[in-house]
């Protein structure tokens, strides 16, 4: 045990997990997922809120397994490695606005942080605009941190706080199990058009999950982490994970025939590339302040963490205003033979613009 | 005299940058008590990285990061 725990220590355990989750991002959409959307965290918690209908776009509906996978890989990996603490008590309710904005600035780009290294390692370039949005904003978190941000320290908890994410994720897998009608109509819903309706089968979706969660909890794989170490330390252990996964989705990819190069009309994208940017940008600047990306908080919430909880009940909370209010952005598309730029409404810029404000002072306030 | 850095429920890279905010004071041996394995390993590899000679002890359900200047 103790080599093992030695390996995923270690730069080539960090690089074999990159690269692990990376293949099994890419083959996700050859066994039905959406195409680029092998893995998206906020993509996931979306389709989750809707099939919950606590947002009622239709076409993005279906409550993923993968997200369930990830709370209890992480979950037994940190029991097996005695890694398993029930903590929290640091600002829960701001990790919890922090979701809810990061939620917002993902689904104005249309994905979260492994969605946009998956968009470019599928050939949308839109992917490099949202990367760099999502590096500007990570630098104005590592600023703060810089400068004494901190939401202050989290104690040990009763065993309770840390049995919230796993015993949740169980509910929604029994929910998905079981297709669940609560009245006739539902919820729970089920998307029969659009990317909620493409999903690999349930089992194989559940255990990429478990996979992703095990080794992701063992290396800290973390798509935010990987910039901020650079910027902040340069540290590049984090990074060589994210690189490792972006390359071996890309051969996966191109092996797969999945490779399509360019701008427009990319699967589930918008080329709007300053709300791609901002997007993105209010994102990264949200999960540097929250200490993780999407994944690494669903991670740390099967470790015990009730402080990375909230944060992805933020998202969940963050999803739902996103598309009960017309914030989330459209994509491009064609009708009648006339190219239409998707991109977000007055509404979604709006509410990405107040994102970077509210963010922005609670990095500037909460400084010891 | 021992430098402490007590860095115990803080996030990373909270732990990394108050150790090395300490470090500026060339006071050795340096301290840094985290209560998680991944501030713990954080830690020691950003100290280990930087030159310095690292030790880890375990402590009331913690972690004790030592460090020194490399002899």
């Amino acid at each position: 045990m103790k080599g093992m725990t030695s390996f995923f220590a270690q730069r080539r355990g960090i690089v074999s997990a990159g690269a692990v989750i990376g293949a099994l991002a890419a083959l996700l959409v050859r066994w039905g997922n959406p195409a680029n959307m092998g893995i998206c965290v906020a993509c996931f918690t979306r389709d989750t809120v809707g099939a919950l209908g606590l947002h009622r776009a239709a076409v993005v509906q279906y409550i993923r397994p993968e997200l369930v996978g990830f709370v209890w890989g992480a979950l037994l990996a940190a029991l097996l490695f005695r890694e398993y603490r029930p903590r929290g008590g640091s600002a829960p309710v701001l990790r919890f606005v922090l979701g809810v904005f990061s939620m917002i600035g993902a689904l104005v780009f249309l994905g979260c942080p492994w969605r946009a290294y998956l968009r470019l390692a599928g050939g949308d370039l839109n992917g490099l605009t949202a990367i760099a949005g999502f590096v500007v904003g990570i630098a104005g978190g590592v600023w703060f941190l810089k400068h004494g941000y901190s939401l202050g320290r989290s104690t040990t908890m009763g065993r309770a706080v840390g049995w919230v994410m796993p015993a949740f994720a169980l509910l929604l897998l029994a929910l998905l199990f079981f297709r669940v009608k609560f009245t006739p109509e539902g919820p729970i819903f089920f998307s029969t058009t659009g990317p909620g309706s493409a999903h690999a089968p349930l089992l194989i979706a559940l255990a990429v999950g478990l996979v992703a969660g095990f080794l992701a909890q063992r290396t800290r794989f973390c798509t935010m982490g990987a910039v901020r170490d650079l910027m902040l330390m340069r540290d590049s252990h984090l990074l060589s994970g994210v690189v490792a996964f972006i390359v071996t989705a890309f051969v996966f990819n191109v092996a797969l025939g999945n490779f399509k190069l360019g701008f427009t009309l990319q699967p589930v994208s918008h080329s709007n590339h300053l709300w791609n940017f901002l997007g993105m940008a209010l994102s990264g600047l949200s999960f540097a302040l929250a200490g993780g990306c999407p994944g690494r908080q669903y991670f740390m919430s099967g470790e015990g963490d009730g402080d990375a909880t909230m944060f992805v009940f933020g998202m969940f909370a963050g999803a739902a205003l996103a598309h009960n209010f017309n914030l989330a952005a459209s994509t491009d598309r064609v009708v009648e033979g006339v190219f239409v730029r998707g991109g977000p409404s007055v509404w979604g810029q709006a509410a990405v613009l107040l994102g970077l404000v509210v963010v922005a002072a609670i990095g500037w306030t909460m400084r010891e | 005299m021992v430098k402490l850095v007590d860095a115990r429920g803080l996030s990373c890279p909270q732990p990394v940058i108050l150790s090395r905010k300490a470090l500026q004071e060339k006071e050795f041996p340096l301290e840094v008590v985290v209560d998680t394995v991944t501030a713990r390993d954080n830690v020691s590899r950003a100290m280990h990285k930087e030159g310095y000679r690292v030790t880890v002890a375990e402590r009331e359900g913690g972690f004790v990061v030592t460090v020194e200047k490399a002899s």
